[in-house]
């Protein structure tokens, strides 16, 4: 999961960074903190270290200068998420020399990140309390209640679906229906299976793109699925509830023949788009970008956005500032942070760079509920993923062997539902092996 | 040789006490020149050597001896522990099998094509600079890039050759699920990439075989082929081996192309494709974030490399002694040429 994160910035990147030639100047490699200080009004500058388009514009921090003239905030762009990733865990793991005042970090490293929580500032404040849902913060607490980062974008969840091949198989197109259809506000992953038997059987085309993809949304609404409340793992054999789960949806996707058997950011996937291969996907607020640069021109109009999601709602993606420990004006770091993060700044990143805020208060914005996307028949997209990230109410725990864990059913996913190299059951068998073998 | 080192001098008569100091410190000055020079000379490489090669070698020991995290760093000392631990990995065990496997799928093919394709080089071609310029170009593509085209071309169901199989008549061929077809995707990028610059240290052996070999060959009755094989071949013997030794050594460590093989870059779902040093990849920096297994299995794949290099060694001495009676004409005069010299010096 962590890999097809990385590669939905890959792709969310090659269609932002016309917006990020357009509009970001570099600005340099340098920085870093002037002299130590207690003095409130010294000079000092404030670097930012962001990945992709954060939509931090020049003209944004110098809003920042205007606001407090001592300070210069100088933003360090990294090309992708990844190169930014390495950067962080090597100079964290070197003692923290080097690093900018404020790291962005993404939601797949957060997991590893939380395991030195004492690197990064405790971010706590009374100040900022209820500007996030509680899950989003949840997430960047750690074990023993230190709060290491600042939330700024999240991926809330609906379903992207093919209003041509819905029409084809006599179903309904209109966006409202759809979401009734799939089950509406009491959507359960069994009825979003149900209406898919429907479509396949007057079609014979698969419902949804791949086992993998639905299982990033189902286990993100699974409380604590691979691990206990205080780290320790639970035993996958023993794992029913997860063990269910798994074979829900190889049923769905095998037995019922939902599945288009596709692996997710392979390239077999990315050309199923130009085909009719699959009809719904699972779609956090940034797959509308991936999805329009993999269909192309000619997919334009036939794709649409319902405002409903199986099991409630469900998160994908998303990142978080966090202040390292050891930078010399944590204090004002911290501040900056807290003032890059606050509604007011995040729409204006939204309006740069598409991120979808995860203040409560921003996703009120009348900006935000009012922008449209073109590509997807004008969907209200602003208005559906404020509803969808009203409907998250629960946030999947991510001890420190999560994505180890994870990794082992994602592979049998793949096993049995695109290699079909095994059935449901040996799949199994060799994830508890897997599992086994990690010696945890 | 003799110059620089003279037998003592028998003492001067004349002013005994001065002289042979200043004469004995140049002269003890010259004898460092000449004993240690040719260290410092080549001391660089060995410094450099030291820091860069010795250093990490060293310090991945230790590494592999401790419980050791991305983030965390040093842990307990553990033993043999992560060594223990791979060893009881399957990963570890299909990893070794997948580099073997796609090491002989590259390699083997590699070298033959390479000599077949030097031999044509070696004809009298038209245009012969366009030729072998055309060779290397594949050496110019970086190696990701041709994992990312190749990634393409072999899609199970969108890909280009699975298409051209289709147009034939045969079934689609599954290159990201079975074992052996991934394995011989693979091994094609890698053949793509270094027949060309193989077969150019071939084509620069092959001309330094003398013509008149040839034609001794030629006035014997030898066709084509039994030059190429009773002359080319023996002569460049010794650039093969070197060529089999490098390829070992590449194809042992074979990374880049099974990474981006798929674009989660964790060999396959059944890790058919996972190579050693993927899987060690994948221990230190993927989901395990264990540096001290990542470090006990670069160890072990150290180990490895320099068994197999052994095993060449111990080839490449037999075939080296092997051929020391069967000297050619020409090493026959130039042995002499040589011996020759070296009496009247």
């Amino acid at each position: 999961m962590r890999t097809t994160s990385r590669k939905f910035i890959a792709a969310t990147a090659g269609a932002a960074s016309i917006a990020l030639l357009a509009t970001a100047c570099s600005t340099g490699g340098g920085g870093g903190n002037a002299e130590e200080t207690t003095d409130p009004n010294a000079k000092i500058t404030l670097t930012v270290a962001t990945f992709n388009d954060f939509g931090y514009t020049d003209e944004l921090l110098a809003e920042y200068t205007k606001l407090h003239p001592n300070i210069t905030v100088k933003q360090t762009k990294a090309a992708k998420s990844d190169d930014a990733r390495q950067n962080l865990t090597t100079k964290i793991a070197a003692g923290g020399a080097g690093l900018a005042d404020i790291e962005a970090i993404e939601n797949d490293w957060l997991v590893e990140l939380l395991q030195v929580s004492d690197k990064f500032l405790d971010l706590k404040d009374p100040a900022v309390d209820g500007r996030w849902p509680d899950w989003k913060n949840a997430a960047a607490t750690s074990t023993d209640g230190r709060l290491i980062g600042y939330g700024t974008d999240i991926g809330p969840e609906g379903i992207c679906y093919r209003t041509d091949l819905f029409e084809k198989a006599g179903l309904p197109t209109d966006r409202a229906e759809v979401a009734e259809l799939i089950g509406g506000d009491s959507a359960t992953w069994d009825s979003y299976f149900d209406a898919g038997k429907k479509f396949v059987d007057e079609t014979g085309i698969a419902w949804f793109d791949s086992a993998g993809a639905l299982w990033q949304g189902m286990v993100n609404q699974v409380e604590y699925p691979y691990e206990n409340e205080d780290g320790s793992v639970k035993p996958l054999a023993d794992n029913t509830e997860i063990h269910d789960l798994y074979n829900k949806v190889l049923e769905a996707s095998v037995d019922d023949k939902l599945s288009a058997g596709l692996a997710q950011w392979e390239q077999d996937w990315t050309a199923a788009f130009t085909q009719d291969k699959f009809a719904t996907m699972l779609c956090p607020a940034w797959m509308t970008g991936p999805i329009k640069q993999n269909a192309g021109d000619a997919g334009q109009g036939k794709w649409d956005v319902a405002d409903v999601f199986p099991g409630g709602g469900g998160n994908w993606g998303g990142s978080w500032l966090t202040v390292p420990a050891s930078g010399k004006n944590t204090a004002a770091a911290k501040e900056l942070a807290a003032w890059l993060t606050a509604p007011e700044q995040q729409i204006k990143a939204f309006e740069n760079a598409g991120t979808f805020p995860s203040q409560i208060e921003a996703q009120k914005s009348q900006t935000l509920l009012d922008s449209k996307n073109e590509y997807f028949n004008d969907a209200p997209v602003g208005q559906i993923f404020s509803n969808r990230a009203a409907a998250i109410t629960v946030s999947s725990f991510r001890g420190p062997n999560y994505f180890k864990i994870g990794q082992t059913i994602t592979d049998a996913l793949r096993r049995v539902d695109v290699d079909k190299s095994q059935d449901a059951a040996a799949g199994w068998d060799q994830a508890v092996k897997d599992f086994n073998a990690l010696g945890l | 040789m003799s110059l620089k080192s003279p037998a003592p001098p028998a003492p001067a008569p004349e002013a005994p006490y001065r002289a042979p100091r200043r004469v004995g410190f140049s002269q003890t000055l010259s004898r460092w020149d000449v004993k240690v020079s040719p260290y410092l000379y080549i001391s660089p490489f060995f410094i450099l050597f030291a820091v860069t090669g010795l250093f990490p070698l060293v310090y991945t020991a230790v590494v592999s001896l401790h419980q050791w995290t991305l983030l965390g760093g040093q842990g307990d000392f553990v033993g043999f522990q992560n060594y223990i631990d791979v060893f009881n990995q399957p990963n570890f065990w299909k990893s070794l099998r997948n580099t073997f496997s796609i090491f002989l799928f590259s390699s083997v093919p590699q070298v033959v094509v390479a000599i077949a394709i030097a031999a044509l080089l070696d004809q009298n071609l038209r245009a012969r600079t366009f030729w072998r310029m055309g060779v290397l170009l594949p050496y110019v593509v970086a190696p990701v890039a041709v994992g990312l085209i190749f990634g393409r071309l072999f899609a199970d169901q969108s890909g280009l050759i699975n298409a051209w199989l289709g147009a034939i008549g045969i079934d689609p061929v599954k290159w990201h699920v079975d074992v052996i077809p991934s394995h011989i995707a693979i091994a094609s990028m890698v053949n793509f990439r270094w027949t060309g610059y193989n077969a150019l240290i071939f084509l620069a052996a092959m001309q330094a075989v003398p013509r008149e070999l040839y034609e001794a060959a030629i006035i014997d009755g030898a066709g084509r082929m039994r030059q190429f094989f009773s002359v080319t071949v023996p002569q460049i013997r010794s650039t093969i081996i070197f060529i089999i030794i490098t390829s070992t050594i590449g194809g042992l460590q074979i990374f880049d192309e099974p990474r981006v093989y798929d674009e989660y870059g964790t060999g396959g779902a059944d890790k058919q494709w996972l190579t050693t040093t993927l899987y060690l990849y994948d221990l230190g920096w993927g989901t395990q974030a264990n540096f001290g297994r990542a470090a006990a299995v670069a160890w072990l794949l150290f180990i490895v490399i320099i068994a197999i290099g052994l095993v060449n060694f111990a080839i490449t001495r037999r075939i080296s002694s092997g051929d020391a009676p069967k000297m050619t004409r020409n090493q026959r005069r130039a042995y002499a040429r040589a011996n020759a010299a070296r009496r009247n010096r």
